[in-house]
């Protein structure tokens, strides 16, 4: 069926066409400038000559190129390519010339430019095929007044359009001149999904060549001429500076100065090296300003506050006393996460050049505008006095979301009145804060003699958490008597979104839970999820945050492909867990025969709508898997008197190729529009790892990471590539 | 400061360091190769990996002063046209999700696969748990060796 639909919504795209709305600036190389690429601000002209700008996403050159603009940060999550191809499709452009630029921070041009919560596809699906689709329209409306034909008559395809009763036929470029004079309609015809040519084929990486090329293109990359560089010591949490010393630090040849903002001491030189030398040579007092928090500190108060009355209640069913008062059986677990960091591959950085009243930014960002607010913010000044380029991002995970690091970069340029390059090392991103903050979950359970679960109870306590909980999620609506409260400690220790917020340990802990309650209602955790579900979907109890149709696909759909519980000699865990508008069922499958235990294969299956990239998508749900589980098994960040303990992948443990089982994914064809994938596969894996490794060994692994338990001590748990 | 000669991807480069800088440091500030990374700088995650004389070398914990007469090979220099078999699986398997760490699991895979042209795939596992890609491209990494392996 083809959807008719009004560009309406965000008419300052479609009506103008050409000169007004000129293609703006992108990041990417100037081949021209010297020898080799330099990483540089380009405008469209210097991408593509004699570009005409159809829209905010797409230019067009006579010559039938067609340069389609990517307005979110790109961290892995494939936006640069999925994005672009979205906009193909409808255009009926040749993938083939087709090119790919990162649009630099234009809110004007594009309402959500950020990297999060792995919205940018539901957001923009519809817009970027409008896009698509009205250049398409002009085009071929300028094709037909060049051939005096009606436009009815012409068919469009690999960017050829073509007339068959006279034969002609012509690229996009020959009518981009034409079209430049027309005015685009206030309504647009969108393909019929059924007809996608683009959409739903495994496109490539568009950055593929420069990556395995080594081509500048991420912030750490950018240099521009006369450029500084600097390396920032910060307090420890809770402390604040008194007075620093940096006399041994400006001996180090190549420091050129020391400066000081609020409790940060920047060492500034000529290239990095020297920085990394000097920054340990500061000799910096400082004394509290605070709380000065261990991890001993944090377990004493997760006890004290979840047996506090202190709460808030978030959300409340029935009457959750008088149902575990009747009770044929309680079941009552707690389970714990550790603060962790993000530690994407490339350590925050950006470039920042405070020139009077403006200032220039380029670097690694999930929120571009939020770098553009902060710094006029701190600077007093108009936020469009600042302009930010975005580069190709070494990996965010949520760590990027915070402006932090571009506000210090622009302290410094202010400071030493020239542009400069704030650099991290691994010791300041795994110490500098923004983690994921660590939780406790005490759940309860109440069953009556017919092992159906009438009573629920969860109560988190987070350290600058906010909600510990998502209280609309599953089993929300699948229980009479339900009670979800959150309690939260204000800590100095500060914490960030982290890959799948909350969920990324909340999935764990309830589907480990309610592996649990399965067990001893004497029900195979499937059926018992199944019957929950089937409750919650013939007789909900209050407002449902999910959909129970598609979560019921998916566990339906990783039952069979998992074979479930049909090999007595491979022991399983299941876990199904609804996050970012996505829904995501794994089984954990562990092999007992002969000696060890070993771990071999996650089977996930996955609803997420149509899937645009099946390449793309398989990479975010195997590597959202790889995400999770390598925090569930090996990582621990914990801190003593206000300073992590674990400084660097020599003691902060991150998976490693050889520890990683077959994954084996599956897609569910809802017929829903896409949504997300950055997040929602990784909540589910460690209840599913969790839950094969108690049916495997009853050991029951209620805190992470679990090489840190006593119950997984002396597993000698094995794990075998597929 | 000293002054040293590099023969770096076949050209000789002379540069004026300190002894002790790490060779990464000398590739991306000094010569503006930036595709050799810096991710954790004590030799253990392989962002930095470079061939010293054909060895995959974590060039975050090289001095400078240690390389002497060595020829040093960057990501830059694996392949003029950027063609190397290592290069062109990565491409065909289409690896990367961030793509930040592949430099250096493209020169890993690429010592490891000189010296070991036929390997096993317990062989490519040990030889690449030397590189840590936080996005999880594990799986695509040992499909990827093993094309190479194949098409070498």
């Amino acid at each position: 069926m083809t959807m008719k639909t009004q560009t309406g919504t965000s008419r300052r795209d479609f009506l103008k066409i050409a000169g007004t709305t000129a293609g703006g600036l992108v990041i990417g190389f100037n081949w021209f400038s010297c020898d080799s690429p330099k990483m540089e601000v380009l405008s469209i002209e210097q991408v593509l000559a004699q570009a005409k700008p159809f829209n905010s996403f797409l230019s067009i050159s006579p010559t039938g190129d067609v340069v389609i603009f990517s307005p979110n940060p790109e961290l892995g999550q494939n936006i640069k390519t999925s994005f672009p191809m979205v906009v193909a499709e409808e255009l009926e452009a040749d993938w083939a010339k087709v090119r790919v630029a990162q649009a630099n921070l234009d809110p004007e041009k594009y309402e959500r430019q950020l990297t999060g919560g792995s919205g940018a596809m539901p957001h923009s699906w519809e817009r970027l095929r409008k896009a698509g689709a009205t250049a398409k329209f002009v085009l071929v409306a300028a094709a037909a007044q060049t051939w005096k034909v009606p436009a009815s008559e012409l068919t469009v395809s690999k960017g050829m359009i073509s007339h068959e009763g006279s034969g002609k036929k012509g690229h996009f470029g020959e009518f981009v001149a034409v079209a430049a004079t027309l005015t685009a309609p206030e309504e647009v015809t969108l393909k019929d999904k059924k007809d996608f040519t683009i959409i739903g084929t495994p496109v490539k990486n568009v950055d593929a060549n420069d990556i395995y090329t080594g081509k500048p293109m991420y912030g750490l990359d950018f240099q521009r001429e006369g450029m500084q560089y600097a390396m920032v010591q910060r307090a420890p949490f809770g402390m604040k500076l008194v007075s620093v010393d940096d006399s041994a630090a400006r001996a180090v040849a190549g420091v050129t100065n020391v400066v000081t903002f609020g409790s940060s001491v920047a060492v500034v030189g000529t290239s990095t090296w020297p920085l990394l030398k000097a920054k340990k040579l500061l000799k910096i007092n400082y004394e509290p300003d605070g709380a000065v928090e261990s991890t001993a500190d944090h377990d004493r108060l997760f006890t004290e506050l979840l047996a506090s009355g202190k709460a808030e209640v978030k959300r409340k069913d029935g009457n959750v006393a008088a149902a575990f008062k009747a009770a044929a059986k309680v079941v009552t677990a707690e389970y714990q996460c550790p603060f962790l960091a993000h530690s994407p591959m490339e350590p925050e950085n950006f470039f920042a050049h405070v020139q009077g009243d403006k200032v220039e930014l380029v670097g690694p960002t999930q929120t571009p505008d939020r770098a553009r607010q902060e710094t006029a913010a701190l600077l007093g000044i108009p936020p469009e006095n600042v302009s930010v380029a975005i580069t190709r991002l070494g990996g965010g995970f949520g760590r990027r979301l915070r402006a932090d690091y571009v506000v210090e970069a622009v302290e410094v340029s202010r400071a030493i009145k020239a542009p400069v390059k704030v650099t991290w090392s691994r010791e300041d991103e795994l110490t500098g804060g923004a983690y994921r903050p660590a939780v406790r979950y005490r759940f309860e359970a109440a069953l009556d003699t017919n092992g159906t679960m009438t009573g629920y109870k969860l109560k988190g306590v987070g350290m600058n958490a906010g909600n510990t909980t998502r209280e609309g999620n599953f089993p929300s609506g699948a229980v009479d008597h339900l009670l979800i409260e959150s309690v939260e400690h204000a800590s100095t220790i500060t914490t960030n979104a982290w890959r799948a917020p909350i969920t990324n340990f909340l999935a764990y802990a309830e589907q480990s839970f309610l592996d649990e309650v399965a067990l001893a209602a004497g029900k195979d955790p499937v059926d018992f999820r199944m019957e929950l579900l089937n409750r919650a979907k013939t007789n909900p109890v209050g407002e449902l945050g999910y959909d129970v149709d598609r979560m019921i696909g998916v566990v339906k759909m990783a039952k069979e492909k998992s074979n479930w519980g049909k090999n007595p000699t491979i022991k399983q865990g299941f876990s199904v867990y609804f996050s970012h508008k996505s829904y995501v069922a794994q089984v954990a499958d562990i092999d007992i025969q002969g000696g060890a235990p070993t771990l071999k294969k996650i089977t996930a299956v996955t609803d997420c709508g149509l899937v645009v990239n099946p390449t793309g998508a398989n990479h975010q749900v195997r590597g959202g898997i790889v995400d999770g589980m390598g925090h569930a098994m090996y990582t621990n960040l914990t801190f003593e008197a206000g300073v992590p303990k674990q400084r660097n992948f020599d003691t902060y443990r991150l998976i490693r190729l050889k520890e990683v089982p077959e994954i084996d994914t599956h897609f569910v064809d809802s017929g829903f529009d896409p949504t997300g994938l950055g997040e929602p596969a990784l909540p589910p894996t460690g209840g599913a790892i969790a839950n094969a490794i108690f049916a495997a060994t009853g050991r029951r692994l209620r805190s992470q990471p679990f090489i840190e338990q006593k119950e997984f001590s002396d597993l000698q748990l094995q794990i075998k590539r597929g | 400061m000293a002054n040293f000669t590099l023969k770096v991807n076949g050209t000789t480069h002379q540069v004026e360091v300190e002894d002790d800088t790490p060779l990464l440091w000398v590739l991306r500030d000094h010569l503006n190769l930036v595709g050799t990374k810096f991710s954790c700088g004590i030799a253990q995650c392989g962002a930095c990996t470079v061939h010293v004389n054909g060895n995959a070398t974590f060039s975050c914990v090289t001095p400078v002063s240690s390389i002497g007469n060595s020829e040093v090979t960057t990501i830059e220099g694996l392949s003029k046209e950027g063609d190397h078999p290592v290069q062109k699986a990565w491409d065909e398997v289409d690896v990367a999700q961030c793509g930040y760490c592949q430099s250096g699991q493209i020169m890993t895979a690429a010592a490891f696969l000189e010296q070991n042209p036929s390997p096993t795939l317990e062989e490519i596992d040990n030889a690449m748990n030397r590189n840590i890609c936080r996005c999880g491209t594990y799986h695509k990494i040992r499909e990827a060796v093993a094309l190479a392996a194949k098409t070498k």
